[in-house]
């Protein structure tokens, strides 16, 4: 109790701004030390070399004879170019986040759109059973799309019952389990910020363009879609960007020919044990994904200013 | 017609988003090892489950992490939030904002790979941590757990009537009195919340805290991990619907928690009105 009012009693005496100050710094040291510099450790690693120690690369600077030698080893990165792999996992990861983005948006957009036209009292309920999924265990909910997936699982099973089909279909382990797993996770993220946005649509705009004799489709084409144009990028963004880096789902439900760069980064890292290719490859990923990101954070900081 | 297709769409959509859920809970009473093939009724993979040492280990160190996490994380976040939302552009402002948006979307593997890259950094530099293990784990966690805080109570921020807090002031009292008497109790049903959620998603984290973790700090998600390679098995199944059930039974709670505050808030406001 004395401690507490000797703090209180200083923040007292020491006046308003150093308060201020203090409430600034304590968020702002806490995410600069653990967010922001990490990042240019991990921009100083991919340019080490592997080496059998702790930690398992070379320094960049040595002291030797009163010179400063700073080797600034481009290895890794001509490495990462000069092997088929690395492109292709690149490439097949924008590929698999931009195909599951799109189809997350066709599937949320109309969940979204009927959730913000639903009476008051069930809105909040319909939200709810939209979020809950993502509150409970990724990892558990991934897994549940094995026992559906595999050749022996629920699916195949059905319809082999039902004599729709004499042999298995071949689902766990191949692309389209990917896809599936990605939409699964991602929905609810996508659907959020579209319902945020459509909750602040102006109707007396969509009233009067059907009044004016437009039909629906017109409506939803020309004057929702357009107007909810920041909730369609901030929800894209929330699904696109975590997916290109996705190692769970590929791991569990994707199959030897999918390649991810999430899961590249993975098995440099663990199984290879080579740090600083590991570090290359996400500094590769984070120089294709900063533009993203970039919108992404416009986006958010327009609707807090907003707000 | 797009009214009845959007609909058919929700409909459908909450279909897949709770299909696999239920076969899951439905298949961990199963008596059969083999999870699809349903032999009758049984609940001896929960028994199964309360014997296995290593997965109650790792729930009692998921917890105790997801329990300190959340707590940190509230703090810093609310703090982040107030600054952001109340403060007056400062230098540096931006870059708070960007360092609070981008752990939302930065990719997991990323974040672990930077983050074990500092912890070693540091120990190099100036011998902490030492080794790695649950402190690191909680430091990985609360810092991504912040940023979702931050967003959850940031927004609760803006939306709340700020005539209250400006006639405190008006009133003679200091910032920190405004800040604890007036804010504090409006913000609160968001402040649990954002406990809540940073809660579940250090419980849940897989790829940050298997970058960051070490000897003996082993957390559920690592278990789970490891077993659901080798294929499906009647105890995740069960451990699944156990995750489940009360992970609904506390969105629930917490849910119906802020809509009697909400209600309670809108009655005494009527209130104050008519008198």
């Amino acid at each position: 109790m004395a401690l507490f009012r000797a703090i209180k009693k200083r923040f007292v005496e020491t006046g308003w701004l150093k308060q201020r100050n203090g409430v600034i710094a304590i968020p702002y040291l806490w995410l600069l030390l653990f967010f922001l510099v990490p990042f240019a450790i991990v921009l100083k690693i991919s340019f080490a070399e592997t080496e059998i120690a702790i930690p398992p690369y070379t320094d960049l600077a040595t002291f030797e004879d009163g010179h400063l030698m700073i080797d600034l080893n481009l290895g890794n990165y001509a490495y990462l170019f000069s092997d088929d792999l690395y492109l292709t996992a690149y490439l097949s990861s924008i590929r698999i986040a931009l195909v599951s983005t799109l189809l997350c948006l066709l599937i949320g957009y109309p969940m979204a759109l009927a959730i913000s036209r639903a009476p008051a009292s069930t809105r909040n309920v319909l939200l709810l059973l939209v979020i809950l999924p993502s509150w409970t265990s990724f990892l558990i909910r991934i897994y549940a799309w094995i026992g559906i997936l595999k050749p022996n699982g629920y699916i195949n099973n059905l319809l082999l019952s039902m004599g729709l089909i004499d042999e298995p279909i071949i689902m766990l382990h191949t692309d389209f389990a990917v896809y599936v797993g990605i939409v699964y996770a991602y929905l609810p993220f996508m659907i959020l910020p579209l319902y945020a946005n459509m909750m602040k649509l102006d109707h007396s705009l969509v009233e009067a363009s059907s009044d004016l004799g437009a039909s629906p489709v017109t409506t939803l084409f020309r004057i929702i879609v357009p107007l909810t144009k920041a909730g369609i990028i901030a929800g894209c963004m929330l699904v696109f960007i975590p997916a290109v880096g996705e190692f769970v789902i590929p791991e569990l439900l994707g199959g030897p020919e999918t390649l991810m760069i999430g899961k590249v980064l993975w098995e440099e890292f663990f199984n290879n044990r080579d740090w600083p290719v590991a570090s290359a490859v996400a500094i590769i990923m984070l120089a294709l994904l900063i533009i993203p990101i970039m919108w992404f954070d416009r986006i958010q900081n327009k609707q807090m200013e907003q707000a | 017609m797009r009214f009845s297709f959007s609909k058919m769409m929700l409909w459908l959509g909450l279909a897949f988003l709770y299909a696999p859920m239920l076969i899951l809970i439905i298949y961990s009473f199963n008596e059969s090892r083999l999870v699809t093939v349903w032999a009758g009724f049984s609940t001896k993979w929960y028994g199964e489950l309360m014997r296995n040492d290593k997965l109650l280990d790792a729930v009692g160190n998921s917890l105790k992490i997801a329990f300190l996490a959340a707590t940190a994380s509230v703090v810093l976040g609310t703090l982040a939030a107030f600054v952001l939302a109340r403060f007056k552009r400062f230098k540096g402002s931006t870059l708070l904002r960007g360092m609070i948006t981008a752990p939302l979307v930065m990719p997991e593997v990323i974040t672990g790979l930077s983050l074990l890259l500092l912890f070693v950094a540091m120990a190099q530099l100036v011998g902490w941590p030492a080794s790695r293990g649950m402190t690191t784990i909680w430091i990985a966690h609360t810092t991504f757990c912040t940023a979702y805080v931050a967003v959850v109570v940031g927004s609760r921020l803006t939306e709340m009537d700020m005539s209250v807090e400006e006639a405190a002031q008006d009133l003679g009292a200091t910032p920190v009195k405004v800040f604890f008497n007036i804010t504090l109790p409006i913000i609160t049903p968001a402040l649990v919340s954002g406990w809540l959620l940073a809660f579940t998603l250090s419980l849940d984290d897989l790829v940050i805290a298997s970058f960051v973790s070490g000897p003996g700090s082993t957390t559920l998600p690592m278990v789970v991990f490891s077993s659901v390679r080798l294929g499906v098995s009647p105890e995740i199944n069960a451990l699944a619907t156990i995750i489940i059930t009360l992970v609904t039974l506390l969105v629930f709670a917490s849910w119906y928690y802020a809509r009697r505050v909400e209600k309670s808030r809108i009655r005494d406001q009527l209130a104050a009105k008519e008198s």
